[in-house]
């Protein structure tokens, strides 16, 4: 193990303030983050919201879309907008009050509405990485949404009223390379050694040694050993089923135990880790299923010259697997009672098998990149590191468009309206909150005396919708009433949280790293429940 | 010109909607009309424990929430490394008290907002100063202060003669943490649902980890210096000398490979989340305006987004709610030492104390068996730690008061031992 001199206590600035979130995603993943431009479509509190936890974290840039003045209710619910500024460009003020978070950001704003931007400005979301958008008209979002869509840039669609919140990510294609799984078991290829380390396994006969030297012998040589034990009495097989493993585990048990007075045994760690392991590691390693399903995908079979690195990389580990039979090792060594000097040559041992994969996908990398006449650094050789290191998690993403749920008869809704407590049918509702601001230019709700008619206005909309669809109208009353009592209200903590949220979605998309939302979120705060829908 | 009655201004437009309306998933003693706010703005009192990143997010949410008379609680003074998630503070607070530089933000930036800092531990405050408030809710991330708060809210429990409790003592603990990957929220209604230690099974035990999870399994920052320093120093030896706490550059080894390990198994991140469901749980408290979490909520956000409420159940037991003392299975008092009992409240999940000291009374007359927190009681009474359980006079039965900082009050264990008929010899 190599133990790098410390760096000096006083470690760079940048390090030290974000060193929670490097935690989280890592330099390399910071580094996409800090080059990353975002736009905002609408300073609501919701979208400041959102701004403030991707400037807190150093993203690259920001922009803000917005043609509204502030008015006393935008102060009440925005933090951002403070009340000398009343009647000010919303987008303005924003700016400069987000600006104040983060001295390493940049940020501008466009005093105009996206619709106008939308018309006026050619190519104006080309270069955004993602595209966040709050409180848009129905029209305005299926035009945006598609537009979007077409230049391929991310829209991640976001709404606050009263307890509902609603997150929605269109992606055309979105791949993740570190999906950082909760749990995974180590990559440890017992049962297929490679000869460097089937050599050294091989030298430890466990049963030659003596009690000392059996305590610090590394767990992976146990396993080994019996594990070639248990082979030689049956016919060569690795134990599969339940009990052949418990056979194999009682071989290490009856030699691990040491005494320790009065007859009493105790089983050596080491031993007990042995035992563990055979649980989990001496199956060989298959490829997933999904990483068959992608490395089989048209898109790494059939390169094109605009293939995204993903998929070079893809194609070159498709290459690795067809030679190999096997995803490269991860290379690394679980923690495991053993002494220094076993622990360190095996975790030597591993790393370098580990290099020598990277070496062989990055050449395959390289001539494919040549072949396709990319230039040569195309992709660096840190990214086929960190991807053949995360082989087995990497995950392809491919969504729809926002405007496709505008269309006669979609979306299907059929399956999930058949739960009456389903968080759909808030889904359902604020489709017809929006087709309702379309139509009578207000929520639904917004002056006092208006609650009981508008319910009975949003509910005929929402019939008719519902009827588009080809979905009988089941709706509960009582969630019409309650959005109508809304009456487009935006509460500050109910946008706090669905900010964090979408912009922690904003952050995985940028990164390539944990899985995003796909596609749809709803969340009641009343009942405090949230559920996932794919549309 | 007339000055609008303050819970009538436009500001509170969207809040005014939502008290001044029935709605069908209200409380159901939920009245709806402007009282609500006026109480909200005018009366109602919270506290919030801690000023780091959770604690700021929470006041601003709050005070937008229509909160004034906010009281804020932090012991530490503001830090470089604190400024990418505490946004309430500049390069120039560094070295500043993180209560009281929130509490001037906010106070400057929400107009009639009144919130008042405290920069002291939350030992040093007295029942009375935790009487005051409707509603308190944790912004950090430390097991024992939540616990000591969690027994703080249960101690100000006041029950009738006929032990019916007191439903006006009962005062609301909202709180959000990280266990493990997942974050939680919680409703904690003191004396009446689960409270902190019913729950403390979800907790990693605090004093000693056993290696299996450290190494393998970490999920807290603390399982993973705790990693470095047990197994990564010795194993690496990276000054060919024994770890030295005061040596700064044996400290910054251990502080950057515990970074890198944290790193590697992704801990921290969902607690800021937390806080935001938080709020909105105080807010639903204080108003009654819809039924608060019951009361436990669990939040993901590796795969997607993905939520889970449920009910945690109030133990019967609980060392810290359930006013029963906490029998502990003695299987030799002959061989057991005060030592060994005091590891057990360590490292016994349900117990997780942190440095108890213990006493009982024997014939009438109390006697300390073991304080480690005042020196001279200390060094007179370390002696009896050597000792077993029959050599100090401790019968079966034996009721002992352990004081710990994880808790304000006390709790009493009773002793029961395996072997019967013991004999003092
Ligand atoms: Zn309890």
């Amino acid at each position: 193990m190599s133990s790098p001199a410390p760096k000096s206590p006083e470690q760079n600035e940048k390090t030290k303030k974000y060193d929670r979130q490097l935690r989280l995603w890592g330099d390399h993943g910071q580094k996409l983050l800090e080059n990353s431009k975002i736009c905002l479509i609408n300073a609501t509190a919701l979208g400041t919201e959102i701004v403030k936890s991707l400037v807190l974290p150093g993203i690259g840039s920001f922009t803000i879309v917005d043609g509204d003045k502030i008015s006393e209710e935008d102060i009440g619910s925005n933090f951002f907008l403070e009340k000398e500024s009343l009647n000010s460009s919303r987008a303005q003020i924003a700016t400069q009050c987000l600006l104040e978070l983060n001295p390493d950001v940049r940020g501008d704003y466009i005093d105009e509405s996206v619709e106008h931007v939308i018309s006026n400005t050619q190519n104006f979301f080309k270069n955004f990485d993602v595209v966040i958008a709050t409180a848009l008209p129905e029209k305005t979002l299926i035009q945006l949404s598609k537009h979007l869509w077409d230049i391929d840039v991310p829209l991640i669609v976001c709404r606050s009223v009263g307890f509902i919140g609603y997150i929605r990510l269109q992606v055309k294609e979105h791949t993740v390379i570190e999906a950082h799984p909760d749990s995974e078991s180590p990559d440890l290829r017992l049962s297929t050694p490679w000869p460097t380390l089937k050599q050294y396994l091989d030298s430890i006969n466990i049963e030659q040694l003596d009690q000392k030297e059996k305590s610090h012998v590394p767990p992976l040589a146990i396993l080994h050993y019996y594990l070639n034990k248990y082979r030689n009495e049956h016919n060569g097989q690795i134990p599969q089923k339940r009990e052949d493993k418990e056979i194999l585990k009682q071989m290490i048990r009856d030699s691990g135990h040491s005494e320790e007075g009065n007859n009493r045994f105790v089983l050596e760690e080491n031993f007990e880790q042995a035992i563990h392991y055979a649980n989990s590691c001496i199956t060989p390693r298959s490829i997933p299923e999904h990483v068959k399903v992608i490395l089989d995908d048209d898109c790494c079979i059939n390169l094109k010259q605009h293939s995204s690195p993903f998929w070079i990389m893809c194609a070159a580990l498709r290459e690795h697997v067809q030679a190999e039979g096997e995803l490269p090792l991860k290379g690394t060594l679980p923690d495991m009672a053993a002494d220094t000097m076993s622990y360190v040559t095996l975790q030597n041992i591993y790393r370098k098998q580990a290099e020598h994969h990277i070496e062989s996908v990055y050449r395959r990398v390289q001539q494919i990149v040549r072949s396709l006449g990319l230039p040569q650094d195309y992709i660096a050789e840190d990214e086929v590191k960190y991807f053949c290191k995360h082989s087995s998690e990497i995950h392809v993403i491919r969504g729809s468009c926002v405007a496709n749920e505008y269309h006669k008869a979609n979306p299907d809704l059929t399956f999930d309206l058949e739960d009456p407590d389903s968080l759909i049918f808030y889904y359902v509702i604020l489709r017809g909150l929006e087709r309702f601001i379309s139509e009578y230019n207000a929520y639904p709700g917004q002056l006092d005396d208006q609650v009981e008619p508008d319910i009975l206005k949003l509910k005929a909309i929402i019939g008719k919708l519902l009827n588009e669809w080809g979905c009988s109208n089941i709706l509960r009353d009582e969630r019409v009433h309650e959005v109508c009592r809304y009456g487009g209200a935006e509460l500050h903590s109910v946008s706090a949280i669905l900010g964090g949220c979408a912009a922690q979605e904003v952050i995985k998309v940028i990164t390539h790293q944990y899985k995003p939302l796909n596609n749809t979120y709803i969340y009641d705060t009343i009942t405090s429940t949230s559920a996932t829908f794919c549309l | 010109m007339e000055e609008v009655k303050e819970s009538h201004q436009r500001r509170w437009i969207h809040l005014r909607k939502i008290l001044e309306r029935p709605g069908p998933f209200s409380h159901p003693e939920f009245e709806p009309s402007s009282d609500v706010l006026d109480f909200i703005l005018n009366t109602c009192k919270i506290l919030i424990i801690g000023a780091g990143g959770l604690g700021c997010e929470l006041l601003k949410d709050l005070a937008m929430m229509g909160f004034r008379h906010i009281d804020i609680i932090d012991m530490d003074t503001i830090d470089l490394s604190n400024l990418n998630r505490q946004f309430l503070f500049r390069h120039k607070d560094i070295g500043l008290s993180k209560a009281q530089v929130a509490a001037n933000y906010i106070n400057g930036r929400i107009s009639g907002c009144q919130v008042v800092p405290h920069c002291c531990a939350i030992e040093e405050k007295k029942d009375d100063f935790y009487r005051q408030f409707h509603v308190i809710v944790c912004g950090l991330d430390s097991i024992t202060a939540r616990r000591w708060i969690n027994g703080m809210v249960l101690s100000l429990l006041n029950y009738d003669e006929n032990g019916v409790l007191n439903q006006s003592s009962i005062i609301p603990l909202v709180d959000g943490g990280t266990e493990g990957f997942k974050g939680n929220a919680r409703v904690i209604l003191p004396g009446m649902t689960a409270c902190i230690d019913c729950t403390l099974d979800l907790y990693p035990p605090q004093v000693t980890y056993p290696l299996c999870t450290i190494a393998n399994t970490p999920r807290l920052p603390e399982h993973c210096v705790e990693f470095v320093k047990v197994v990564q120093w010795p194993k690496e030896n990276p000054f060919g000398v024994p770890l030295d706490g005061d040596d700064i550059q044996h400290t910054t080894w251990v502080y950057e490979r515990s970074l890198e390990r944290a790193n590697q198994f992704n801990i921290q991140g969902v607690t800021f989340r937390l806080v935001q469901v938080c709020a909105s749980e105080v807010f639903k408290l204080a108003s009654s305006c819809c039924t608060p979490l019951n009361n436990f909520m669990v939040f993901n956000d590796i795969d997607g987004i993905y939520t889970y409420a449920y009910e945690a159940e109030k133990k019967d037991n609980c060392t810290a709610c359930s006013n029963i003392p906490q029998s502990v299975d003695i299987e030799d008092p002959y061989k057991m030492k005060l030592k060994d009992l005091i590891d057990y409240l360590c490292e016994n999940v349900k117990f997780q104390m942190k440095n108890p000291g213990l006493t009982t009374t024997i014939d009438g007359k109390n006697k300390t068996l073991y304080i480690p927190t005042i020196k001279m009681i200390e060094e007179r009474t370390r002696p009896n730690l050597s000792k077993t359980l029959i050599d100090l006079d401790l019968k079966d039965g034996q009721e002992i008061v352990v004081a710990d900082i994880t808790t304000p009050t006390s709790v009493i264990i009773k002793l029961r031992y395996a072997i019967n008929d013991v004999e003092i010899i």
